[in-house]
């Protein structure tokens, strides 16, 4: 038992990298807040735009979102970060980041917006029209509210989604908590930061889990 | 002659026809990492919801927090724990063993919370009413209970295990020669980066008849309100 404790969570080894990987974490706090925003604002214009009715815009919009949903998330990643540079573009591995997660999670919060939106009866449109509002004023003042309040769960669980995903910049180097951990069980020979950086993972977003859970099961209970 | 010029960078025919059987191979590996997962994902998770049905307390208890767990760490950081991690407690692995383990761990995860929710919403009644006809528990769990489950949670379902099998991918970080692994290696090889265009257009042969399936599935089994 001993013997697992040295290898699994060495006293010694935390002392040593938990200040590090307390630096991953905070990476990764702020992948997060560039990432969130940006998949929920092109999310958001993906949907509104999608409720514009054009049809041609539409079949394109379908093609957008099913092209980058059918994409593995790691492989856009890298195709940015490693294309790029072929044709004279150096680009940061950050941006190279922002560029593949915003193609990516546009999609899945498009799709889900879009389901919210469809949510709303068709009534709203016509009675907000109707005292003047604009298009625009209609859609995000009266649509959207109810739209996010509909598919709220939808929401936060892809959300979830998006922070763990962030786990991906590792791989293009960033400094975030798997590749603090990473560099940390390399330099260590032990399996401590490791097993750390997933405690840490687990802590953060295990209260998410049961958040959603929660919302889910709520959701059946009403029908 | 941009265009060209980009055109000759990202789809050199030379290039493309020297690496392609790399990727065709990784093809096959990601096909066999994609259904193994599936098969074995799902098998559990329902496996779990079915389990979780007895309402045994501990054992329930035992369920959930493996569902949270799974749902709360990031694919990515499991298999590194189970590719990294577990040599230290003398358990190595493959690559191929450590990303199949650890996706359909998750997918487990996903689809036991999925079809969960699929039991609890078929109504008390139906299975006092089934119980009250002379089926066993199990007849009814079988016969009456699933088959409306099933269809409940078919379309959440789908979707989740696109996304989860599209983690095949992430086998590549433990460098395992799947289509992104070797695409990558291939064009740091010819210094070019044809070869992960070719992945990139193999991912989408694999995902997008599954994108499509998923679509149709929602509208087809869409919950009449």
């Amino acid at each position: 038992m001993n013997e697992v404790f040295q290898q699994f969570l060495n006293p010694e080894i935390i002392s040593k990298v938990w200040v590090y990987l307390l630096k991953g974490l905070g990476t990764t706090a702020l992948l997060s807040l560039m990432v969130v925003p940006l998949g929920l604002a092109s999310g958001l214009a993906v949907a509104a735009l999608w409720s514009l009715r054009m049809r041609w815009l539409n079949a394109l919009l379908i093609v957008y979102v099913d092209f980058f949903r059918a994409f593995p998330p790691l492989v856009l990643l890298l195709f940015i970060y490693f294309g790029f540079p072929f044709v004279g573009i150096e680009i940061p591995a950050i941006v190279a980041v922002a560029i593949g997660f915003l193609l990516n999670t546009s999609s899945y919060y498009g799709e889900i917006f879009r389901a919210g939106i469809e949510s709303v009866p068709r009534g709203q449109w016509e009675a907000a029209r109707s005292t003047g509002l604009s298009w625009g004023q209609t859609m995000f003042n009266v649509i959207v509210p109810q739209a996010t309040r509909n598919v709220l769960p939808d929401l936060i669980s892809n959300t979830l989604e998006v922070v763990k995903l962030t786990t991906l910049a590792s791989v293009v180097a960033i400094p975030e908590l798997l590749n603090a951990a990473r560099n940390a069980q390399a330099l260590t020979y032990n399996a401590t930061p490791i097993v750390l950086a997933a405690l840490m993972y687990l802590v953060l977003l295990w209260p998410v889990v049961r958040l959603i859970s929660r919302l889910e099961h709520k959701a059946v209970a009403v029908r | 002659m941009e265009l060209d010029r980009l055109a000759f960078t990202f789809f050199n025919p030379e290039i493309a026809r020297e690496y392609w059987p790399d990727i065709a191979k990784g093809f096959v590996v990601t096909l066999e990492l994609g259904l193994a997962t599936i098969a074995t994902g799902l098998a559990l998770g329902l496996a779990l919801a079915l389990v979780r049905s007895f309402q045994m307390r501990v054992i329930n208890w035992v369920i959930v927090l493996f569902a949270d767990a799974l749902r709360a760490l990031p694919p990515l950081m499991v298999i590194i724990i189970l590719f990294f991690a577990f040599p230290y407690a003398g358990l190595p692995m493959s690559a191929f063993t450590a990303t199949w383990l650890s996706l359909s761990l998750v997918l487990a995860a996903f689809s036991e919370e999925i079809f969960w929710a699929g039991i609890v919403s078929i109504p008390r009644g139906q299975y006092e009413a089934s119980r009250s006809t002379g089926m066993s528990a199990w007849q009814t769990l079988v016969n009456v209970i699933l088959p409306q489950a099933v269809r409940i949670t078919i379309p959440p379902l789908t979707n989740r295990t696109i996304a989860i099998t599209k983690g095949t991918a992430l086998g590549s970080v433990v460098a395992l020669a799947e289509i992104l692994g070797s695409a990558h290696s291939a064009s740091s090889l010819a210094g070019n980066p044809t070869p992960l265009t070719l992945g990139a257009i193999a991912y989408l042969l694999l995902f997008i008849p599954f994108v499509l399936f998923g679509r149709w599935v929602e509208t087809r089994f869409a919950w009449k309100q």
